[in-house]
């Protein structure tokens, strides 16, 4: 399913990949029993309007010199990377319930051996950084290439991200997206550096920011639409994200970061999933 | 010694980095730099980078020739090392340059998963490796070698001189994946003959003795192992020198082939005495059956303070005397 122009987009349609992105990776779930399904959950959307909408890719053609990069810096949304590779056509969805298992190519952290996954995430901190260095080589190539980057609000906690979040400025690296995904939880739980406000934040460091409402396609679209301005600036899409999101319980639940989802509970959750279907709509 | 240096207060700490065997020596100032300016030439997809060490690290020559393609991050080794690989990803040959301790020290993380467990072309050259400069501990790495070994996947050289690290600038380009060389700047001594060639991951024997002794070494130390090698000629010892720019992958048939030969060792490097060329060799040795007695010239598990090189060199057991007498089995 090559992407290599745009069309008008289809809000109804993206929502609905979304909603399949948030099946496959309950699925995967299953298998393992446990995950990060709350942050693959709450970026569930930002990655159907990506791969669906945003990005020039071809899955026949993984290196495909022109192709828009899109980096995971949260290795461990893996669960979600795999599900929009698998609906993307990079990799078999029928391999998804290996997730996590010993042996799988699909493993709990993100690398980038991985048909499709373009960096070794999961050290967190690392991924603005390489973004910024991939942005400058395809400048330098004169590729229309775009660089899509997600970090976590957590790792803003890293000095790392601020590094390279002035590189990025410097280098009016205006081909490049970072999408934040400020879910407000970490692993020890909330968020608890004072790490807000975050737009203000970016705006200061010199980049393009747009703050929306991270599980609302239609806010998504439009702020990945606007972030093709060539504006000789680097830019910043805020994303407020809600871990779980689609599944009330998991949204719910006290300690999200890391879920346990036992036999009893998983087919319950799955239909919540489907109760809440168009929540978004 | 150059007459600057002749005229500098006695306790004056002098040029950062240089090296001070070079009295009555031809020496080739910038190799790196003006090497690199001229690999770009070529090779179309080399960049280089900086963090804020451009004019001391001698790559301004590559700045100057390629403007375009030279990138400064500032005092940011993280970003160095990330935009690096970032870079490389996109089929660039990134090289990149900051002083050794902060590369190391502050980045390690960034080089071991940016860098080597991505398999990037990033190649970094690493200023005042070791015990080359009297600024004290902050700018000492005398640790550089243990810490980057600990590395998987990457490559690391110590080169000799000025002719061995200008053919390791050409020879890291093809080199697949990550690598760490330790820079030496500033005017830096040929020491090494025209026929030599660097081998990445072999080892060369540049002097055969009597078989009585047998020196092995990497960087500078090696030069200064040749130095102390003559002195030691006069007087009845003919020490032989092995000389291992490589530091990973390691050579070890040629080491073990080497001490096989040879009654004592010495192993002379410019890094502590632990982690590093002399810990190689011992693992080697004794994997390979081989026991000698064996004496190491380095640096002790120590912070060092300021002071001039000689002074520092002289205290710490590094300088030519420390090695001409453990050539000589001298206390």
């Amino acid at each position: 399913m090559p992407t290599t122009d745009r069309e008008p987009p289809n809000i109804d349609e993206l929502r609905d990949r979304a909603y399949q992105l948030r099946r496959m990776m309950m699925t995967m779930t299953r298998g393992k029993g446990e995950g990060y399904i709350a942050q693959g959950l709450g970026i569930a959307d930002c990655l159907a309007a990506l791969y669906f909408h945003e990005l020039r890719h071809d899955p026949e053609r993984p290196d495909w010199p022109e192709r828009d990069r899109f980096l995971l810096s949260t290795g461990h949304y893996s669960i979600a990377m795999y599900a929009v590779l698998a609906a993307a056509g990079y990799i078999e969805e029928d391999e998804l319930p290996t997730y996590g298992l010993n042996g799988s190519r699909l493993p709990m952290s993100t690398f980038d051996d991985t048909v499709g996954v373009e960096i070794v995430g999961g050290s967190l901190g690392h991924g603005l950084g390489q973004a910024v260095g991939m942005s400058l080589g395809l400048r330098l190539d004169d590729s229309p290439g775009r660089v899509y980057v997600e970090i976590s609000d957590g790792e803003l906690d890293e000095g790392s991200t601020w590094e390279a979040a002035m590189a990025g400025a410097t280098f009016g690296c205006d081909n490049l997206v970072v999408l934040i995904d400020c879910n407000g939880i970490q692993a020890d739980g909330p968020v608890t550096v004072a790490i807000e406000p975050v737009a203000d934040k970016f705006t200061a460091f010199g980049w393009s920011t747009t703050e929306i409402d991270g599980n609302d396609m239609s806010a998504l679209v439009e702020a990945l639409e606007k972030s093709r301005v060539s504006d000789g600036k680097p830019k910043a899409i805020v994303m407020r994200t809600t871990p779980g999101s689609g599944v009330p319980t998991i949204v719910d639940r006290p300690r999200a970061h890391f879920v346990r989802v036992t036999d009893d509970e998983w087919a319950g959750l799955v239909q919540e999933l489907e109760d809440n279907r168009d929540v978004h709509a | 010694m150059t007459s600057t240096r002749d005229t500098a207060p006695r306790g004056h700490t002098r040029g950062m980095g240089e090296l001070i065997d070079i009295a009555d020596k031809t020496t080739v100032l910038a190799p790196f730099g003006e090497t690199l300016a001229q690999l770009g030439r070529e090779r179309p997809e080399i960049v280089a980078l900086t963090a804020d060490m451009g004019r001391y690290s001698d790559i301004l020559p590559f700045r100057d020739a390629h403007p375009d393609r030279f990138f400064n991050v500032g005092m940011a080794e993280q970003s160095l090392v990330m935009t690096a690989a970032g870079l490389a990803k996109t089929g660039k040959i990134a090289y990149c340059t900051t002083y050794s301790v902060f590369v190391t020290r502050r980045a390690y993380d960034f080089v071991a998963i940016a860098g080597a467990h991505s398999k990037a072309e990033v190649k970094i050259f690493a200023g005042m490796p070791g015990l080359t400069n009297g600024y004290g501990a902050t700018h000492q790495a005398t640790e550089d070698l243990n810490m980057m070994r600990g590395i998987a996947d990457l490559t690391i050289i110590d080169p000799c001189d000025a002719t061995e690290l200008t053919q390791v600038v050409r020879a890291v380009a093809d080199i697949p994946g990550t690598v760490y060389v330790r820079l030496l700047r500033g005017k830096v001594p040929v020491e090494l003959g025209e026929d030599y060639r660097f081998v990445p991951g072999k080892a060369a024997l540049l002097r055969e003795g009597s078989g009585d002794v047998g020196v092995i070494s990497t960087g500078y130390m090696t030069a200064r192992s040749l130095d102390a090698a003559k002195a030691a000629d006069n007087r009845g010892v003919q020490a032989s020198v092995l000389h291992v720019p490589t530091i990973k992958p390691f050579d070890t048939a040629a080491v073990v082939e080497f001490a096989r030969r040879h009654d004592r060792l010495v192993v002379a490097e410019n890094h502590k005495t632990t982690g590093g060329l002399a810990s190689l060799v011992t693992e080697a040795l004794y994997q390979g059956g081989i026991l000698r007695p064996l004496r190491r010239v380095g640096l002790a598990d120590s912070f060092f303070e300021c002071g001039s090189q000689e002074y520092l060199e002289a205290k710490y057991g590094v300088d030519l005397p420390a090695v001409t007498r453990a050539i000589l089995g001298e206390v």
